[in-house]
């Protein structure tokens, strides 16, 4: 068996206001695939399981599945280095995951209980991990922040970058444009990455773009069109993008993708676009299964392997499962922790008077 | 010894750019230009170009593109060429800023300062005439505050800068070039004013007035009117509308039992309404003899005409008149009578 390949990427990179663009032959190790296909199948097990739970009326509210996008956030985060942030949109379970959070940590957030990375108060949308600025709830709200963080490691002179990450539902926000033309202006290191998959909750993008080619919104941003289904394409082109990013200033990196699911739990996702279409996508361009037949025919991965990986990744997520299940929400007292990093309110209001002492529990990052 | 508060503004400014390599100023016109308002002036000069940054006129995206900042670490000091424009940024302001630390169950605070001229500035008309203490103030997360002279602008924005939360800082544009008297220790590097306090500026014993902003000074002029008559105001400033001071306001109405709110801002929902609430939902309530009375802004947009426009604000008189039906006349009928 081999240790490491090299392999083609499938789809052609699509380049705007560029000369020369990401690698296309790309090295791949045994213990990478390893890690890439675990990575992807544990974030496709996580959103399986808040489906059921969602179904079971144990996640409420709104729950955002990434099944099928799972080579976006696994082939960034492989090309990431230490010091790179990401701030993210509302479909973040998938990178809560891969930014630190056990599968227990995310999925007792779905279920808001005290177990959850956000002990139960963010939910579905607002989780956070060291490097990673959260979900955010707010269509393009997070686009800007991103620039903010990126603006950050210029400042501190840390080497590092955000990629900040929207949709192309978010991608006709106002505010991108915005932080594209200051980001650029002021040379930040930031990518400002589109995953586009197709629709904008269920409006396509061709009803809601007058461009398309989300790679080349960015008008003086170069930008990069890759496909957003093939995990060493997404880490090809996020390293050519790291790499310019530190020299050059910001660039746009758009992921040509597909969700599964519907826009939300909500949708059935199937009144604006057909289930053929849904069928087609999973049986040609699954992520996973894509890499998986890829890693077995260059010899880096054995059958034997990829079951022993499905079986412990099962096995985690079913534990995390019945974790978020079995754990209690914290106490109602908690209801008025941590308003205030530095609170100076005698009394919090309750429902009827001014009768709540704030709780500090903690403080912040940037106390 | 005298200091208007533009320099009162320019010199924390100055002070704390010096002191936390971690702050920073951007917003438009706030670098080259010295400040639209000149309350930056002198400071890119002094800085440079990393820590005092001019921004396209793009409030939505720069407001973000500050909090972000914030959430990765620095200090940022956002400035809204005046208020009104923070309206296209309010997104920011309350769901980016104000939200994160509780939503992230405290592991991600937001130490950011929002600032800017605030309320009616003079034959601007509606679009850029408003008070927005009470927007802001109704959000849980963010502080807010509202200097009226030169010693609050000092103090307050070198604590709002040096404060872990959000802060909303709202000055106003008719005041920044007026001169007030400072006490020697002003202008000391680590003067601050604590958050969450209120000023008593004048002590009176027949009736409380308490105001923000520049309706203090409204408010001491017509203490100076009411004085005439016999009638002893106590002036309370403010400072903070988020925390509200209520200690400060209660201890007053126990000493003089009648209460006037006063405000340049509208009625409706507004601060003088919430000191209602609060009064009501207190002991205090019971220390009251007559109803406390607001004096707000008129309930309409500002008119851009001279005299309407001076019509729509709260003036001396009708602060006298407002204090005179609280007070039913029996105050100054006793003084006269002590005469």
């Amino acid at each position: 068996y081999a240790t490491e390949a090299t392999v083609q990427v499938n789809r052609p990179f699509k380049l705007h206001r560029l000369d020369e663009g990401p690698a296309t032959e790309v090295k791949l190790t045994k213990d990478q695939a390893l890690k890439y296909y675990t990575q992807m199948q544990t974030i496709r097990r996580l959103e399986t399981a808040a489906g059921n739970l969602y179904k079971e009326k144990i996640i409420r509210g709104f729950c955002h599945l990434y099944s099928g996008q799972e080579a976006c956030a696994v082939g960034m985060k492989a090309a990431m280095r230490d010091v790179d942030n990401i701030i993210s949109a509302y479909r973040v379970h998938g990178w809560t995951y891969l930014m630190g959070v056990s599968p227990s940590g995310v999925l007792a957030e779905l279920t808001g209980v005290q177990g959850g990375c956000a002990r139960g108060k963010g939910g579905s949308m607002h989780m956070y991990a060291p490097n990673f600025y959260g979900g955010n709830g707010i269509v393009g709200a997070q686009v800007p922040l991103g620039a903010g963080v990126g603006l950050a490691c210029k400042y501190k002179g840390n080497g590092g970058m955000c990629l900040a990450l929207y949709g192309d539902g978010a991608a006709n926000q106002g505010q991108v444009f915005e932080a594209y033309n200051m980001a650029y202006l002021w040379k930040l290191p930031v990518i400002f990455v589109c995953e586009n998959n197709n629709y904008g909750m269920g409006t396509s993008s061709e009803r809601a773009s007058c461009n398309t080619d989300y790679y080349t919104r960015g008008d003086a941003l170069p930008g990069i069109w890759v496909d957003g289904m093939d995990v060493l394409a997404v880490r090809s082109a996020t390293e050519f993008a790291i790499n310019y990013v530190n020299t050059h200033g910001p660039l746009v990196m758009e992921t040509n993708t597909y969700r599964y699911s519907g826009h939300s739990m909500s949708d059935p996702g199937t009144s604006y676009r057909t289930r053929e279409e849904i069928q087609e996508v999973r049986q040609k361009r699954d992520p996973i299964t894509s890499f998986k037949e890829l890693c077995i025919e260059l010899g880096l991965i054995t059958t034997d392997e990829v079951k022993a990986i499905d079986l412990k990744v099962r096995k985690e997520v079913d534990e995390a499962t019945a974790f978020a299940k079995s754990d209690a929400e914290l106490g109602v007292s908690h209801l008025w922790t941590d308003v205030y990093s530095n609170n100076l309110e005698p009394k919090l209001r309750g429902t009827i008077a001014y009768d709540i002492d704030h709780i500090q529990e903690r403080k912040g990052v940037n106390h | 010894k005298q200091m208007t508060v533009r320099d009162a503004l320019n010199s924390a400014l100055d002070d704390e750019l010096a002191r936390d390599d971690r702050v920073f100023i951007l917003g438009e016109e706030v670098a080259q230009y010295d400040g639209a308002y000149k309350v930056s002036r002198g400071l890119w000069k002094k800085y440079g170009d990393k820590r005092v940054i001019d921004t396209p006129i793009t409030e939505m995206g720069f407001a973000g593109i500050a909090v972000g900042a914030a959430m990765a670490g620095l200090r940022p000091v956002c400035e809204f060429m005046t208020w009104n424009f923070s309206m296209q940024a309010i997104d920011h302001i309350i769901n980016s800023a104000a939200k994160t630390f509780y939503m992230s169950a405290g592991a991600v605070n937001v130490p950011i300062v929002f600032r800017g001229p605030n309320g009616a500035a003079s034959g601007v008309a509606a679009q850029h005439s408003q008070c927005f203490a009470a927007w802001y103030a109704h959000c849980p997360g963010l502080k807010v505050l509202s200097p009226y002279d030169a010693e609050d602008a000092r103090g307050l924005l070198k604590s709002a800068i040096r404060d872990p939360d959000p802060v909303v800082f709202l000055e106003n544009e008719l005041v920044y070039g007026t001169a007030f008297p400072v006490a020697d220790n002003v202008a000391d590097k680590d003067f601050l004013v604590p958050i969450g306090k209120a000023k008593v500026m004048r002590p009176g014993k027949d009736i409380t007035l308490v105001a923000h902003s520049k309706a203090v000074e409204t408010s001491l002029l017509a203490a100076a009117e009411l004085a005439k008559k016999g009638i002893e105001a106590e002036v309370i400033n403010l400072r903070s509308i988020r925390p509200l001071d209520t200690a400060t306001i209660f201890a007053s109405v126990r000493k003089t039992h009648h209460l006037v709110t006063v405000e340049n801002g509208w009625p409706q929902h507004g601060v003088g309404a919430e000191i209602c609430a609060r009064i009501m939902e207190d002991q205090t309530f019971f220390e009251l003899d007559a109803p406390v009375w607001r004096c707000a802004g008129v309930d309409v947009p500002m008119p851009y005409a001279k005299t309407l426009e001076a019509h729509a604000l709260p003036r001396v008189q009708d602060l006298v008149e407002a204090t005179l039906k609280v007070l039913g006349g029996k105050v100054g009928k006793a003084a006269a009578a002590n005469k």
